[in-house]
């Protein structure tokens, strides 16, 4: 197993270079420099030539790729110059917004997705079943986005029960008030979010459920007389449910790429925000940086996922 | 029943015919006719798929009666109109109306959502034929650059890109969104090549000497087209939403272009979303009824490429 996960590990190097080498190129390719709008236009061209080259703006461009790595080795991420503020800093304020909302939204997939796949798996081809399979097949087919500006339409503004836009309401102290007002603000787009991501679980768990019930192990258990509440539970379950555990790190992606959808359309203060912000006042610096966090979390969480699921599944190992 | 032959060398006009229309009735029907008859079994299917193709066609041709910059001007007296007051669906907070948006824009995100599917399906298809069929280091190569693509932060990097490229229009957004949504159709081809590669007349065919191409594309891909058309079909579905998301955002159709996602945008605005629904609700429910009735018909799609699960016959 370790030959596996090192294998993997070796595997991320490549990708994270030739991920840095894109984002890299992507921020060269944007109009303006990294000086934008901290120089002042009415200083003398001469002096920014000196500031320029004294920067290394002018060499080659794997000159300056490595600079950059070794600055981002560094924490040297930049400065902000839409916020006058580290851009590591800038991260750290918002990305907090962003993980509240994205643990939560995971709880509530987990919560959701498991009782309801093992239900359906169970009462196969029962109404039930039916149920559960058209709610999947619905959430399947509309667009995230579509859904998210009906709900908050429908439970933010037509019957009012939740607040429709930032991350705590302003007038709001104290430890226990201020976790209220924060989990009052992130129900709504967690609970939406939780509506989409269940589906895979789901699915996944209907037909595992079916599978080990038409096998012949649980056929053998029947026939020795094994009660159907302990084959269930013991054999089942435990089967279906631990290789479920490896769907959370794959699910970092979706919940990170749909993050812009939710926190634009709530107005929610997290990084998915922040990016779009960057994009529209060409905030360069953010906009590099977390395309590469994204990335980076992207293979972190797929890593995490392929080794949960070489622990759970020793089939995959031998592959 | 097999023909009897009659002890004879020729065979007669009618016996011919008769003999081809019983190798007919005996051999397995065309993936076609199997489409063909679960349609016929399943009669909400087929309304999903005539509502599909007459509502194309009627954005299409409706939207050739339309002039765009007319109606994407500002009128004062249509600002806000109520449906069935200034215009029909009613008017935005420019005035314009809603209905000739709707068309136009259906029509702008129907055609580049086809034109994604078209585009990433084929690029898909034959990168997933081509890294299942040659295996080895030929797969583990491609099944590299697939495993890099999927790290990339997608919708950033396609809103990074399209504030950099200049000039962008319909045809440059579809062709940089078809670079990011041929994993899927790669991944499942590829898997189910890999299986179809294994089997005797694969091996018979190479140990005849056929080339690799032709083994590719003239007998893996028809006999994996049933797969392949259930998952353009549902591509097509997801391929909406991908378009109308980005235009949403404001980083889709430029400005002036009206596009569904555009249309939503309204709903932005906390006036909008409460007291002028008439402005995005049109546009959602068309979004959502579009999607379900075209992935309806690839769950259907799905059954016929699934022998055990046909209804038809």
């Amino acid at each position: 197993m370790w030959k596996t996960i090192l294998r993997r590990i070796l595997i991320m190097i490549p990708e994270l270079i030739v991920l840095s080498i894109l984002v890299f190129l992507m921020a060269k390719a944007m109009p303006g420099d990294p000086f934008t709008g901290s120089i002042n236009p009415k200083s003398n061209p001469a002096e920014i030539h000196r500031l320029m080259a004294a920067n290394g703006l002018f060499d080659p461009w794997y000159v300056q790729y490595w600079h950059w790595v070794v600055n981002l080795f560094h924490g040297n991420l930049g400065m902000s110059y839409e916020y006058q503020m580290p851009v590591v800093d800038l991260i750290k304020q918002r990305g907090m917004n962003t993980l509240w909302l994205a643990v939560f939204t995971m709880i509530l997939t987990y919560a959701i997705g498991l009782p309801l796949g093992i239900y359906a798996g169970k009462n196969e081809g029962k109404w039930s079943d039916t149920l559960i399979r058209i709610y999947t097949y619905v959430t399947m087919s509309i667009p995230f986005f579509v859904v998210l500006v009906i709900g908050i339409w429908i439970f933010g503004y037509a019957l009012g029960w939740f607040p429709t836009s930032g991350s705590i309401s302003p007038s709001v102290s104290g430890f226990g008030p201020s976790l209220l007002s924060r989990l009052g603000h992130i129900i709504l787009p967690g609970l939406l979010g939780a509506l989409f991501g269940t589906v895979n679980i789901i699915q996944y768990l209907r037909s595992q459920v079916i599978d080990s019930k038409h096998s012949a192990f649980v056929k053998t258990e029947v026939a020795k007389g094994v009660p159907s509440k302990a084959i269930y539970r013991h054999h089942i379950f435990r089967n279906s449910v631990l290789p479920i555990a490896a769907f959370a790190g794959y699910s970092i992606t979706g919940l990170l790429g749909g993050s812009i959808f939710t926190e634009m359309i709530f107005s929610y203060p997290g990084m998915g925000q922040l990016f779009l912000n960057a994009v529209n006042f060409r905030d360069y610096t953010v906009i590099t940086t977390l395309v590469l966090l994204y990335g980076f979390l992207n293979l972190l969480g797929t890593l995490i996922s392929d080794i949960v699921l070489s622990i759970v599944d020793p089939r995959i190992r031998i592959e | 029943m097999a023909y009897e032959f009659s002890g004879r060398d020729e065979l007669s006009d009618a016996e011919l015919l008769e003999l081809s229309k019983e190798a007919e009735s005996e051999a397995t029907p065309s993936t076609i006719r199997v489409m063909f008859n679960e349609f016929k079994a399943d009669k909400t299917a087929m309304a999903s798929a005539i509502f599909i193709v007459a509502f194309i066609l009627l954005v299409v041709i409706g939207s050739f009666f339309i002039n765009v910059p007319q109606i994407m001007q500002t009128d004062l007296m249509g600002y806000y109109a109520k449906p069935f007051t200034n215009y029909i669906l009613g008017g935005d907070s420019s005035g314009r109306p809603i209905l000739s948006q709707l068309v136009v824009g259906s029509r702008n995100s129907i055609l580049i959502a086809i034109g994604l599917t078209a585009i990433s399906s084929t690029f898909g298809v034959v990168y997933g034929l081509v890294s299942g069929y040659y295996g080895g280091y030929v797969d583990l190569t491609m099944q590299r650059v697939y495993d890099f693509m999927m790290i990339i932060p997608m919708l950033m990097t396609i809103i990074v890109l399209v504030t950099i490229i200049p000039h962008y229009n319909a045809i440059t957004l579809t062709l940089l969104l078809s670079i990011f949504y041929w994993m899927g159709t790669s991944r499942l081809i590829r898997s189910s090549t890999l299986a179809e590669s294994q089997k005797d007349y694969v091996a018979a065919s190479k140990v005849s000497g056929t080339s690799n191409l032709k083994i590719m594309f003239r007998e893996i891909l028809p006999n994996i087209s049933s797969l392949i058309i259930v998952d353009t079909t549902l591509s097509f579905a997801e391929n909406i939403g991908v378009e109308t998301g980005l235009s949403y955002l404001g980083f889709g159709l430029p400005d002036g272009t009206p596009s569904l996602g555009t249309l939503i945008a309204n709903a932005n605005d906390p006036n909008n979303i409460t007291q002028y629904w008439w402005t995005w609700l049109p546009a959602a429910l068309e979004i959502i009824l579009l999607c379900l009735a075209i992935s309806y018909v690839g769950q259907v799609l799905r059954r016929t490429a699934n022998a055990s699960q046909r209804r038809g016959n």
